[in-house]
């Protein structure tokens, strides 16, 4: 077996383990990244929401917030299922769109 | 280390788009010159795998997470232009698709995590692994070390970002527009779960794949500044 593919399988892996990122940090009660809460859990924090935050919040609708399934019930167990398959999506398109960067720079190299 | 859309207003969030639009067009000069078309599914994996390693939240006191990035290691195995190439790829995806990092936002995640982050890992690797033989243990010190110092110095540059909104951003009133957290308070949280735990992981990371190239397929490792794969004199 190529390296490449010893990798892809090693990636596959990450993907299936990847609810461990939201099971462990559920154990001990932990939320999200310093920095990044959205403006609900903010205005909780200091009282109000910055205005200009405000405005700029709800910029964009992602798809699939929070590497969560569109219609996705409540539950750790939900939360896992959907946290995988956001992984297979991100690493299909991140691959997909990084491999036509990298033959769009390569056409012409030998 | 994400940076929501809010966090940052408009002249930080456009003068980190205008800082990392050079290093895209710097690493697309590089790669377009250097790179193979054979050596595309390397690019392809270095991207899936920045991805993917983002996902793995870890917990650290104080309720709140952090995660390794996989910069380091794609700047020691195919040199600091793919990784910031790939790990902006991922960053951008990330931020479109799931939400994870502003889309205004995005010039300047690009260049915490994939600029600043690439190019510090790759150095600090260089310095440190300079003349050594690809399956000695300096080789793995080196990137365990530069990836614990890469992620610290990502996790510093967003905090200032975020630290001097109060300074920059502010209401005829005098309150804060957008992120509302002085210096003060950003740089010592954010330091505080890289210095004790996400430098870690990210080093532990580093160590184990560069300990599987070593023991599996030393061409990716060949030269002593490491990233053969794809400079000029790379061989595969």
């Amino acid at each position: 077996m190529t390296t490449a593919k010893k990798l892809w399988i090693g990636i596959a892996i990450l993907a299936l383990l990847s609810p461990l990122g939201l099971m462990i940090p559920a154990l001990f009660g932990a939320g999200g990244a310093w920095g990044e809460w959205d403006i609900d859990e903010l205005k909780k924090m200091i009282g109000y929401v910055p205005a200009g935050m405000e405005k700029l919040a709800h910029l964009w609708k992602s798809p699939m917030p929070d590497y969560t399934v569109p219609g996705q019930k409540p539950g750790l167990a939900h939360g896992s299922l959907g946290y995988i398959i956001a992984a297979i999506i991100g690493v299909v398109i991140t691959g997909g769109l990084a491999y036509a960067l990298a033959m769009l720079f390569g056409r012409k190299n030998k | 280390m994400h940076i929501p859309d809010g966090y940052l207003g408009p002249v930080t969030y456009g003068a980190m788009f205008g800082a990392t639009m050079p290093f895209w067009a710097l690493a697309s000069w590089k790669l377009n010159r250097t790179l193979k078309a054979r050596q595309a599914p390397y690019l392809a994996l270095a991207a899936a795998f920045s991805f993917v390693i983002m996902m793995f939240n870890i917990p650290v006191l104080g309720g709140t997470t952090g995660h390794a990035t996989g910069t380091t290691l794609i700047a020691i195995l195919l040199g600091p232009w793919a990784a910031i190439i790939a790990v902006s790829v991922a960053l951008v995806i990330q931020a479109l698709l799931f939400g994870d990092g502003g889309i205004t936002a995005i010039g300047a995640n690009c260049f915490n995590m994939a600029v600043v982050g690439g190019l510090t890992g790759y150095g600090i690797y260089r310095l440190i692994a300079a003349g050594s033989r690809a399956k000695s243990a300096r080789r793995l010190v080196a990137g365990a070390v530069a990836a614990y110092v890469s992620l610290n110095v990502s996790a510093l540059v967003a905090a200032v970002q975020l630290g001097i909104q109060p300074l920059i951003e502010k209401s005829p009133t005098g309150q804060p527009l957008y992120s509302p957290f002085p210096l003060s308070i950003t740089v010592p949280a954010m330091a505080l779960g890289h210095l004790l735990l996400f430098g870690f992981v990210e080093a532990a990371v580093t160590a184990l794949v560069i300990r599987y190239f070593q023991k599996n397929d030393t061409a990716i490792l060949g030269q002593p500044e490491g990233g053969s794969l794809m400079t000029e004199n790379g061989k595969k």
